[in-house]
């Protein structure tokens, strides 16, 4: 959608040479036609699949198929969850950041909310919001479907807002004002200066939410909530059945239908999206290397997509500007105070007092299920904190130490760099949740196994980001630091020292901040889990929650979750935080 | 452009502007006084002044950007409030969106307007044509070089078909040939009245350039910004900048900038005051103490004397980089300023003279002996058993009598010359002063 939003502003209405010359005169036009016109049938049929099992009665006890044919349609089930989540997921995420940006006393609450929000595990929303859609549709698959959406939602749409938030506050000034002097309105401040100027960082977030879909999708097809058992059928719970009924060919089948999906979307839709949003980047010079992706190219020939674009896409949004630049015209009128509130303030007590009561409501019914906790449950909940505090701080620990050298090797030598990355990339993409049943097949056997498996897990799920930011802080090392480093011939320990570590630094904290969130959010996987037909679990805050939440006991759920997201914010504050502005200060490369 | 325009109503008035910020203990930082400014049809008037005086605030007050503290903004004689004033910016950095066209850019302010397509590209491609920039039409900014994104900048601007066209710092992001060439391009266009503004305001730091360009110079004092002096050019466009006249006018402004300020001798009838009710600090030029090292050099070489104006002519600089240097020199006792000739004095020649470790001890005494700041800093330190104090107790100090920005430049300024002076020397990762014990 953003895509369209953009482009279509354009007067001229294609980007000129990539696709009106070439492709009107293609010989091969017809036949990519031709490919576009089979896939949107294949579409269709999907479509009506679907809607045929959403609207189909509830099965609450679905037989997971494990034959592999089911694969496709299975693939095809949970992409689409992952996708509608992600609609979802970026249109929040756009309309509470842009929220939060606006307005400076929705900003004090909204932002240290998201802070909260993205500490709180995907499980611990699990019983509200399955209990709720299942009220809601209690004879329809769809209301299961939807509970399923929604829990996949609450994993990829905080950093989205967050993403989208810090952009809009960081418009440079004289672009803000020249929208101001120039009279936009709201609409085409949005269409040509916000969401252009925020792109970037949504299409990476982007990915890594939807990363993180693929993450926790088993725990969101299938699980069980006191003695009520929901499953969905998908890709994720496929693998659980294969995995809790230790059925090693289904699970290895499993396992390569969503590596090759994932591979497909990443060279499908990844790839390319991020080429053309190399357009938004905020820069003076154009950057030295230009690469063209395949799939623009392939759209870009096919005369139908063209014509679709041209005579529908386009004239809907020029007429969606003028009909906002009407208002425009009437808002210039105040333009000499263009940051002034309207003060309207019976809104802000109506929301103000509404927000508060729900709150108290809230807190008091929290307090009372809490309250019957006695005080052994509480020692046990912190004592499971501390474990899984070790665990994923260890886990941080091991990831740092093998990342940070293969990382600045990758980053310092760029021939190596070109065969690694897309190689690291797509083992990155794979979701570690789906590489653990087999992991846990060799793994269980031994003493402590449970224990490396779920450090491991911890590890597989969160090492990648601390990697991608010590290569990237590896490369940005300027080169004339390097060459000094050589001719003063530092050995190795000095170069470390005092070239690679301190010019890493900023790139490492933040690695190392987004891999303890995760590490922490994928305990509730990595402790717990059903396996050969029974559970394997090992003490901690995430086994906690996903045990609560399995057995109904809300009060420790509850429990569990406040100390967790309290843990959580804590450490940001206390330790990242401080790293994070030091780096920005003290371990800023300079020009 | 002659004075007897200025009989017409001005398009815009601004009557007693003033900006502060109010403090939490009641008192105001004071950044621009009360000030008259008054923009007459038919006239190009440049504010001059060195940078971070408030120019472009004042500029930002004009237009409605900023609202102003005090005072009043009319347009043709209404409330700016009240008006919806049709102006057009230029910006320093461009501020030109990189993921439009170069005729998406020129056409967004049109289609704010609700201006159908057909007519949009007719004007944008006009306008496009007249700043000579057909053919780029459907590039992106980034494709540009500096010169051909502000004429992006300036067709934006024109394409609304401003009353008043107001430029920040226009030229001062590029190279002095392009800057030349677009000073020359923009007159012709007004020259020639290709365009229908009525009046140019330019912000400006280059002297040449708003000799070259205005016919009503206003140069602004600064701390705070108030008006110093006011010139009006009557020299015949194409002005060259070699003609006796033009070279008079530079070196006249010259004396103005480099006169102490006592703001009010040459125009009494809008002169600002100074309206900060505290104690008098001396504000620190920011310098380090090695440029003020390099003018005394090449002025005992030029035989202790020479005109600022030739000086920085000869040295291709802008006041910018001349002026702080100057005041520097002033402040420390070793130069004068007369009828706008430099003259070094005994201490400034024994400076020049001298090698790094002496250079070092006459900056120390000139220093303690001429910087109130810098002695202030010296006592609270040697008061403290341990000759330490942090940077931010100077900072707290600063910021009574400055804005949070200028606060921490004096202060950075004040810790590069304590520590070429050797009076104290600073940690940065603590962000301690130690006492340098002699």
């Amino acid at each position: 959608m953003p895509r369209n939003a953009i482009a279509a502003q354009s007067p001229a209405p294609l980007p000129p040479g990539l696709v009106r010359a070439r492709g009107a005169h293609s010989r091969w036009a017809f036949l990519i036609d031709l490919g576009v016109l089979i896939f949107v049938f294949a579409a269709i049929y999907g479509v009506y699949s679907i809607g045929r099992s959403w609207l189909g009665p509830a099965v609450p006890g679905a037989k997971i198929s494990q034959r592999p044919s089911i694969l496709p349609l299975y693939a095809l089930y949970s992409l689409v969850r992952i996708s509608v989540a992600y609609a979802f997921s970026l249109a929040f995420a756009l309309g509470y950041g842009y929220v939060a940006a606006s307005s400076r006393r929705a900003e004090i609450i909204l932002v240290p909310l998201l802070d909260i929000l993205q500490s709180i595990p995907v499980l611990s929303f699990l019983p509200g919001v399955m209990v709720a859609m299942v009220a809601l549709f209690p004879n329809r698959q769809v209301g299961l479907e939807i509970g399923s959406i929604l829990l996949i939602f609450t994993g990829q749409v905080w950093n989205i807002a967050f993403s989208f938030y810090s952009s809009l506050k960081t418009v440079p000034r004289e672009l803000r004002e020249a929208a101001i002097i120039y009279r936009f309105g709201r609409w085409q401040k949005f269409a040509q200066l916000d969401l252009p100027f925020s792109t970037i960082g949504l299409v990476w977030n982007s990915m890594m939410s939807v990363a993180g879909g693929w993450f926790f999708l088993m725990a969101c097809e299938m699980f069980v909530l006191g003695d009520r058992d929901f499953r969905l059928p998908g890709l994720g719970s496929y693998l659980q059945t294969a995995a809790s009924h230790g059925d090693t060919r289904a699970l290895l089948w499993g396992v390569g239908t969503m590596i090759g999906v994932i591979v497909l979307l990443d060279q499908v839709i990844w790839r390319p999206v991020i080429l053309w949003a190399d357009k938004f980047k905020f820069e003076q010079v154009e950057s030295g290397d230009k690469s063209r992706h395949s799939i623009l190219t392939f759209l870009g020939k096919a005369s139908f997509v063209i014509r679709a674009y041209r005579f529908l896409v386009l004239p809907f949004f020029s007429r969606l500007t003028l009909v906002f630049a009407g208002g425009a015209r009437r808002a210039a009128r105040t333009f000499s105070h263009p940051k002034a509130e309207q003060s309207r303030p019976w809104i802000g007590w109506i929301l103000g007092s509404t927000v508060l009561v729900g709150l108290g409501f809230a807190i008091f019914h929290a307090g009372s299920e809490i309250a019957g906790l006695h005080r052994e449950d509480y020692s046990a909940l912190l004592r499971s904190a501390a474990l899984t505090f070790l665990r994923v701080n260890a886990a941080l620990l091991i990831g740092a130490l093998w990342t940070v050298p293969v990382g600045v090797a990758i980053g310092f030598n760029p021939r190596f760099a070109r065969i690694a990355q897309p190689l690291v990339q797509i083992a990155a993409s794979i979701p570690a949740t789906a590489l653990f049943p087999v992991i846990l097949l060799f793994l269980i056997r031994m003493r402590g196994g449970l224990e490396i498996a779920a450090m491991g897990l911890m590890l597989l799920g969160t090492q990648w980001y601390i990697l991608f930011n010590v290569i990237a802080g590896a490369m940005a090392i300027p080169t004339d630091l390097k060459e000094a480093s050589r001719i003063y011939r530092f050995g190795r320990w000095a170069r470390w020292r005092y070239l690679i570590l301190p010019g890493i630094f900023p790139y490492l904290v933040t690695g190392l901040l987004t891999a303890s969130g995760g590490a922490w959010n994928a305990s509730i996987v990595a402790e717990y889990f059903h396996f050969q037909g029974r559970i394997v679990s090992t003490a901690g805050l995430g086994s906690t929650i996903s045990r609560a939440s399995d057995s109904g006991r809300f009060d420790i759920l509850l429990a569990a979750t406040l100390i967790m997201a309290t843990v959580v914010v804590l450490i940001n504050r206390l330790l990242w935080r401080r790293l994070y502005r030091l780096a920005s200060t003290r371990f800023k490369l300079e020009s | 452009m002659t004075t007897s325009t200025i009989a017409v109503e001005p398009i815009i008035e601004a009557r007693r502007l003033e900006k502060y910020y109010p403090q939490p203990d009641g008192s105001r930082i004071q950044v621009i006084a009360p000030t008259d400014i008054a923009i007459f049809p038919g006239q190009i008037i440049a504010l001059l002044g060195p940078s971070g005086c408030g120019k472009s605030t004042m500029l930002r007050m004009l237009t409605g950007l900023s609202p102003v503290s005090a005072g009043s903004v009319l347009w043709h004689g209404h409330p700016l409030s009240d008006e919806s004033p049709n102006v057009g910016i230029v910006f320093q950095s461009f501020a030109l969106f990189p993921w439009l066209t170069v005729l998406e850019n020129v056409e967004a302010p049109l289609e704010a307007r609700g201006m159908p397509r057909l007519e949009r590209d007719k004007r944008a491609l006009r306008i496009i044509d007249a700043v000579g920039l057909d053919g780029f039409e459907s590039a992106y900014p980034k494709e540009l070089s500096g010169g051909m994104k502000q004429r992006v900048g300036v067709a934006r601007a024109l394409v609304v078909e401003p009353e008043v066209l107001f430029m920040d710092e226009p030229f001062s992001a590029l190279d002095v040939l392009t800057a030349e060439t677009l000073r020359g391009e923009l007159l012709e266009l007004w020259l020639d009245k290709k365009i229908p503004t009525r009046a140019i305001f330019i912000v400006t730091h280059n002297i040449e350039e708003a000799v070259e360009l205005a016919d009503r110079i206003i140069v602004l004092g600064r701390n705070p910004a108030h008006i110093h002096a006011n010139f009006t050019v009557d020299i015949a466009h194409p002005r060259d900048h070699k003609m006796p006249e033009f070279v008079e006018l530079v070196d006249a402004i010259y004396r103005a900038l480099t006169k102490p300020d006592h703001a009010g001798e040459l125009i009494p009838a809008s002169e600002g005051t100074h309206a900060t009710g505290k104690k008098h600090i001396i504000m620190l030029p920011h310098t380090r103490p090695g440029g003020v090292a390099g003018l005394m050099e090449i002025l005992a070489d030029q035989g202790g004397k020479a005109d600022l104006h030739q000086l920085a002519r000869d040295l291709s600089l802008e006041v910018d980089a001349l002026l702080p240097a100057v005041d520097t020199a002033v402040l420390l006792g070793m130069l004068k300023v007369e009828e706008g000739d430099a003259i070094i004095t005994p201490e400034g020649q024994e400076f020049a003279a001298a090698d790094i470790q002496q250079r070092k001890a006459i900056f120390r005494k000139a220093a303690l002996a001429n910087v109130p700041l810098l002695r202030q800093m010296e006592q609270a330190l040697k008061a403290k058993a341990n000759r330490t104090l942090p940077a931010e107790f100077f900072h707290d100090l600063l910021d009574e009598h400055f804005s949070e920005e200028e606060a921490h430049r004096q202060l950075e300024t004040a810790l590069q010359w304590g520590r070429y002076a050797e009076i104290f020397d600073y940690d940065a990762s603590t962000g301690k002063l130690i006492l340098t014990e002699s």
